[in-house]
């Protein structure tokens, strides 16, 4: 069963969501020192996701890697740092990357697309091509899995050959089939009349 | 007198040392044409030469009565390609924005493009999965995802270079029957031999040479007939 994607349920433009998550970035960083301080945001970031109508399952997707880094990043904190000082770091990776999320989770990537567009039009005459700035980024976000299911591909050859792969012909072959992937992107992107 | 949809006077491709396509000479005007040929033989070369992906180092080519070297853009407007493998086509993290992005460049308004994007998924029963995520889809969802990001331009060549290679039988029976349902003129390139037996014409190609050339029937009695031969 696939899941869907929460998509263009805030009640905000997009050029207003980004604004609103660049401050929320800032006042995050700026302003959280302390437990009930983390306590606090944690409660808003929550009560935005409620907000924005993103399911518990969504978030957690969004969210896990996050999590799982920051929880690596506090132990080690903990170890030179008061546990309670390591606890608001890894906390604020969490939320940090809980409010970028929010915004993607809401956002169709055209919508966002077109902002990102408009806003690098200034740019435009010092050489900067927002159009392909934009695209970059979406085949960034797209080719994320896709090079996922490479790594997952090379293991599994690896096993079917009884080999375990170490780390340089494992980096090799993800290299190998990245770069014959971007191949075929970039011919399909011309088919497509995108970068023509 | 009308304008063939191809057109191809000693189309020729070397690479290194190979002659990948060797003096290609073709006049299309059938509505579907199917090109079949052994791995290697140069097919999935020739439909890129059509579709305008890569300049033939010899000859001369038109399509829809254009040069897809020197009118690249506007050839390429008027061309779809579907690619066998959809994972290098689909681009966007949803259906419904993958095939939205086909039409980035369309002067379309917004609202023509959103009206646009639901036909295509209606046509191409995609409507229940238009939110899901594009690279969670079965390999028989992306090929039918693909193919409708292609179509969603109004294209009236579409070029589709093994569509059904990558499928397990219902699959490719599903896509199959979809591509057998489209009004545009189309090139299949295919190993599928039932696929391409529902074209008007079918050409083989070996070693990069046009060898067999006519009605879907005869060449591919031929070419089974060469193939069993082979092998034994």
């Amino acid at each position: 069963m696939i899941g869907t994607t929460a998509h263009t349920r805030g009640r905000l433009s997009v050029g207003h969501r980004l604004l609103a998550m660049l401050v929320a970035e800032v006042l995050l960083v700026l302003l959280v020192r302390s437990l009930p301080a983390l306590g606090l945001a944690a409660v808003l970031v929550t009560l935005a996701y409620a907000w924005a109508g993103v399911r518990p399952g969504e978030a957690w997707r969004t969210l896990r890697l996050a999590i799982l880094f920051a929880v690596v990043v506090g132990v080690l904190q903990s170890i030179v740092l008061p546990w309670q000082r390591a606890v608001v770091i890894a906390g604020i990776m969490v939320l940090a990357v809980a409010i970028a999320g929010l915004v993607t989770l809401t956002t169709a990537t055209s919508d966002l697309l077109d902002a990102l567009e408009r806003a690098l039009g200034p740019l435009e005459r010092f050489g900067v091509d927002p159009e392909r700035v934009a695209l970059t980024l979406a085949l960034t976000a797209r080719t994320v899995p896709v090079i996922a299911g490479f790594g997952r591909r090379l293991q599994e050859s690896g096993r079917a050959r009884g080999v375990r792969l170490g780390p340089v012909p494992y980096a090799v072959g993800l290299v190998v089939l990245t770069i014959q992937h971007a191949e075929r992107v970039g011919e399909a992107l011309r088919a497509r009349g995108v970068d023509d | 007198m009308t304008t063939p949809v191809i057109e191809l006077r000693d189309v020729t491709v070397v690479r290194g040392s190979r002659t990948i396509v060797d003096s290609v000479s073709l006049v299309v005007e059938e509505r579907r044409l199917g090109v079949i040929g052994a791995n290697g033989s140069g097919k999935s070369t020739l439909a890129r030469i059509i579709g305008g992906l890569i300049s033939p180092t010899a000859g001369e080519v038109r399509v829809l009565g254009l040069d897809p070297v020197r009118d690249g853009r506007a050839a390429r407007a008027r061309i779809g390609f579907c690619f066998a493998d959809p994972d290098a086509q689909i681009v966007m993290p949803t259906v419904r924005e993958d095939i939205a992005f086909s039409l980035r460049r369309s002067p379309l308004s917004r609202e023509e493009r959103a009206d646009r994007v639901d036909e295509a998924l209606v046509r191409f029963g995609l409507t229940a999965l238009a939110d899901a995520p594009a690279h969670l889809l079965s390999s028989g969802e992306k090929q039918l995802l693909a193919l409708a990001s292609t179509l969603v331009r109004e294209p009236d060549l579409v070029l589709c270079d093994e569509p059904t290679t990558l499928l397990d039988l219902r699959n490719a029976g599903e896509m199959a029957a979809t591509i057998e349902s489209l009004s545009e003129h189309l090139v299949i390139v295919s190993h599928d031999l039932d696929l391409v037996m529902g074209c008007e014409r079918v050409i083989r190609l070996d070693d990069g040479a046009l060898t067999d050339d006519g009605e879907p029937g005869p060449v591919i009695d031929r070419y089974r007939r060469d193939m069993a031969r082979a092998r034994s």
